[in-house]
């Protein structure tokens, strides 16, 4: 009997027929990256293949590596095996992979979200017999407000703040999660403000996308100029020096996790608000079902508890243990 | 309800005081005298009973989300508050409802009596009518009291400001039995009443644990020094012929203790005593772990009043002859506290003055500190002498100095997800000490559970180590490969025959993380025996 078409080993994602890697965690030869973050673009791989507006990204992150890059649909053939990059919604350049050897069909979705964010190419349906999916927000407990609801909570939040005379610290992911606030910021209230980190990632991805104009913070930064401003930080710049020169200022973060009472009073923010690049549960239901795929293998997220769901729902579905960590519910980049 | 969701979502979301004391101010600016009473009423733990169990009330939740229940309990574990989980896993709909937050509590007291249809039929209607936080607060409403990190204090404080009420004054009118299904506002907070005045507590005065050197309190001769005994703070109260008996939680525990109606009789009306109840075994003062046969029952059987007689250590004089007298120089009040044991003397009844202990140089002091385990105290309380008894937990006068834990080092072996901040992180932990089995083999033991003392940046990582090192679930547990060695602090030991190992430790928690230590140099359950005094 063949070995199935995709397997999990302790590198990655594996196809034995093309002899190559889907968003390895250790280095490897040929290595198919889904998306930029670090946790499935990682270092050390020999030959990147990748989406074409993924590149600036990843040379961003990773500096000077081999990396071929491809547009959406394009069908790129590796010893009989086709593979394809279809639009994953979940960031910039974000893709899923599509594997088909000899009739069969996989389909693995790195990340992925299925609400149009403005800033990323749509998620797109693809029809397979095997779909690996993340689920990181794998449970009913998470249910996603359209993004246009809460970002005029974020933006009221803003305007309220500048009202009373203090600056709107908000946290998000310096890749994927800046730009989509930058992009939905209501730039009327006041001038944006970034962290070092989400400038330089932020002017990275400029060229591909519309955003609105951003000031970097820097030593040279007046105090009185950021007053009544929103800055956007990585989360790790909570708790930071960094952060004291905007005082008097009211901290937010955007995240799923936000979902949590528990998780926001962790994270000591004063507003969470709820908003993600990961399906919510609907989202992954949905996305399943339309893929029309028998077999489904959950890897991050709250695998064993969706994986058990989906079995009661008649899917072939069981659980992989890969090293991506979806959106962290800590501190720490993803 | 719509502007007490929003209050509490106000109080629960900031970190900062002045941010949840300034919205509770303009929310008691805004809301009827009516919402107004409920809101202190529950933001001072006073809900209604609890109408419906809360196996059915998951049941019906689930039924409107329409997941398995076990997907439900699951959900449940990792969120960790059982009101949000419901919240979050119905779905919202367009409908909204305007109901005043005394209109809900009203018909959350009406539906105790309902029969179960009638109380699903409720429970549905509504959940679906409310917003997600709006659902939150409404089933809170029904599961149990708000954690939101507001203390009463703070509470009284913003109702102060709303009211132009000094603050002592509003602690005083909110303390005791007050019902808000029937109390007015203006019953409650403005009129100047006697009617429940004759089971009134006072508000209690807390000490802070001691910073520094005992020298720098000055000198000697301005303090008086006393036990601190190891029990239940009360306040006890005789007016009219009548006795009431209030813990510090602001329970009144009158029925608990029948043995104190004795004192009915012996202590004249118009006295009221700061004092600790304590078990007395044997003439001997026992341990916390004897008095939790008397705590939660309401009807004492005959037995349990026979082998676990209890007494009062008194500690203060609040009230005397019907005079608050809280504004007397400390030594004042214990003068007159001393003086009415001379009159008790020869009298059989379950009160002893907490002695105090004469001192001249600090060095006394932290020589009779090192008594305390054989005296059967936790530590010793220092207090000013011209110190007035003050409401709260107030600097300056008063300073709790407890001895220093008993220690042991420990194995982590199993965890469990922790609740409310903590929800989604194994932050419960139990532990375990070795023992030889009768194979003379040694095996780990549990011995106590602790979920308090490690860093937030600790426990992510005890959190990391316990994900990647599960050896086994049962529902929300995981048993762990043993590795992890802990030092626990407990403050009592005592043996047991309802734990597994024999003994029962009184507030055990994590002292330290001992990474220097492999598990084969965790302690025994003999060394923890051996502590047993």
């Amino acid at each position: 009997m063949n070995p199935p078409l995709l397997q999990f080993n302790d590198k990655g994602i594996y196809c034995q027929q093309a002899d190559v890697y889907l968003d390895p965690w250790r280095p490897v030869k040929n290595a198919i990256i889904t998306h930029g973050h670090s946790d499935h673009a990682r270092w050390g791989h020999q030959n990147y293949i990748t989406h074409y507006s993924n590149i600036p990204i990843i040379k961003h992150r990773l500096g000077e590596i081999n990396v071929s890059g491809k547009n959406w649909n394009e069908t790129f053939t590796i010893n009989g095996v086709k593979f394809s990059f279809h639009p994953a919604g979940h960031i910039i350049g974000s893709a899923q992979i599509r594997v088909e050897y000899k009739g069969e069909i996989w389909v693995f979705t790195g990340d992925y979200k299925t609400e149009d964010d403005g800033i990323s190419v749509p998620y797109e349906v693809v029809k397979c017999h095997s779909f690996i999916t993340e689920c990181t927000f794998g449970l009913p407990a998470f249910k996603w407000s359209p993004q246009a609801d809460v970002m005029t909570e974020i933006n009221n939040w803003w305007a309220e703040n500048r009202a009373e005379g203090k600056t709107s610290v908000l946290f998000g992911y310096s890749l994927g999660k800046a730009q989509r606030l930058l992009k939905n910021l209501d730039t009327s209230i006041g001038p944006i403000y970034t962290h070092g980190a989400i400038e330089n990632m932020t002017n990275i991805v400029r060229p591909q996308i519309d955003l609105p104009p951003t000031i970097r913070v820097t030593t040279e930064t007046k105090k009185e100029d950021l007053l009544g401003s929103i800055v956007i930080a990585p989360p790790s710049a909570h708790g930071s020096t960094w952060i004291r020169k905007m005082t008097p200022f009211v901290t937010g973060t955007a995240s799923g996790w936000m979902a949590f009472r528990g998780a926001r009073r962790r994270r000591a923010v004063d507003r969470g608000f709820v908003l993600s690049d990961h399906c919510d549960w609907t989202g992954l239901l949905e996305s399943i079902k339309a893929t029309g795929a028998e077999k489904v293998i959950c890897t991050h997220g709250y695998s064993d508890i969706f994986s058990r769901y989906l079995r009661e729902l008649g899917y072939d579905a069981r659980t992989a243990h890969t090293q991506y960590e979806g959106e962290t519910n800590d501190t720490d980049e993803s | 309800m719509k502007n007490f969701a929003e209050l509490i979502k106000t109080l629960d979301t900031s970190n900062k005081t002045s941010v949840k004391v300034d919205a509770l101010t303009n929310y008691f600016l805004k809301a009827s005298d009516e919402d107004k009473v409920w809101t202190i009423a529950i933001l001072s733990h006073r809900r209604p009973p609890r109408p419906v169990n809360t196996t059915l009330l998951r049941l019906w939740a689930n039924e409107l989300a329409n997941i398995p229940l076990w997907l439900f309990e699951e959900s449940y574990h990792i969120v960790g508050d059982l009101a949000e989980t419901i919240a979050l896993v119905i779905p919202t709909t367009k409908e909204h409802s305007d109901k005043s937050l005394t209109e809900f509590l009203q018909e959350i007291i009406a539906l105790k009596k309902k029969t179960d249809f009638e109380k699903k039929e409720y429970l549905q209607t509504n959940w679906l009518n409310l917003n997600y936080y709006e659902r939150f607060v409404f089933t809170k409403l029904i599961t149990g009291s708000f954690r939101i990190g507001l203390s009463q204090k703070l509470m009284t404080r913003a109702l102060s400001k709303a009211e132009n009420i000094d603050e002592d004054t509003l602690a005083y009118k909110l303390m005791g039995d007050w019902n808000p299904n029937t109390i007015t506002f203006q019953e409650l907070i403005l009129d100047e009443r006697n009617s429940d005045y004759l089971s009134k507590p006072y508000p209690f005065y807390l000490a802070y644990p001691i910073e520094g050197e005992l020298e720098s309190l000055g000198n000697p001769e301005d303090w008086s020094a006393e036990h601190k005994w190891d029990g239940i703070r009360s306040q006890t109260i005789i007016r009219d012929n009548e006795i009431y008996v209030w813990s510090r939680g602001e329970e009144l525990v009158t029925d608990k203790y029948p043995e104190f109606q004795s004192f009915v009789g012996n202590i004249p009306d118009g006295t009221v005593i700061d004092g600790e109840i304590l078990p007395f075994i044997n003439n001997q003062i026992g341990t916390f772990n004897d008095l939790q046969t008397r705590i939660g029952r309401k009807n004492v059987s005959a037995s349990v009043l026979k082998n676990t007689p209890v007494i009062i250590k008194a500690y203060d004089l609040l009230e005397w002859q019907g005079n608050d007298i809280r504004n007397l120089p400390y030594e004042e009040r214990r003068t007159l506290l001393e003086g009415l044991f001379t009159t008790l003397i020869g009298k059989e009844i379950p009160l002893q003055l907490s002695e105090r202990f004469n001192f001249s140089i600090w060095e006394d002091v932290t020589e009779e500190r090192l008594k305390s385990r054989e005296m059967r105290s936790e530590g010793l309380m220092l207090k000013r002498k011209d110190s007035p008894y003050l409401v709260g937990r107030k600097k300056g006068d008063w300073w709790k100095w407890k001895i220093e834990p008993l220690t042991i080092d420990a194995v982590l072996t199993y965890a469990m997800r922790g609740h409310g901040r903590r929800s989604n992180l194994f932050t419960d932990y139990t532990f375990a000490l070795w023992q030889e089995n009768e194979n003379k083999e040694r095996e780990l033991v549990t011995f106590a559970k602790a979920y308090s003392g490690l860093t937030d940046a600790e426990f992510r990582m005890v959190d990391d180590f316990i994900k990647k090192n599960t050896l086994e679930r049962f529902g929300p547990v995981r048993s762990v490969t043993p590795q992890l060695v802990f030092e626990i602090g407990f403050e009592g030991i005592a043996l047991s025959i309802r734990h597994k190992s024999g003994v029962a430790t009184r507030f055990p928690r994590i002292l330290r993380w001992r990474h220097d230590k492999k598990i084969e140099d965790a302690n025994s359950i003999e060394d923890l025996k051996n502590m047993i005094s």
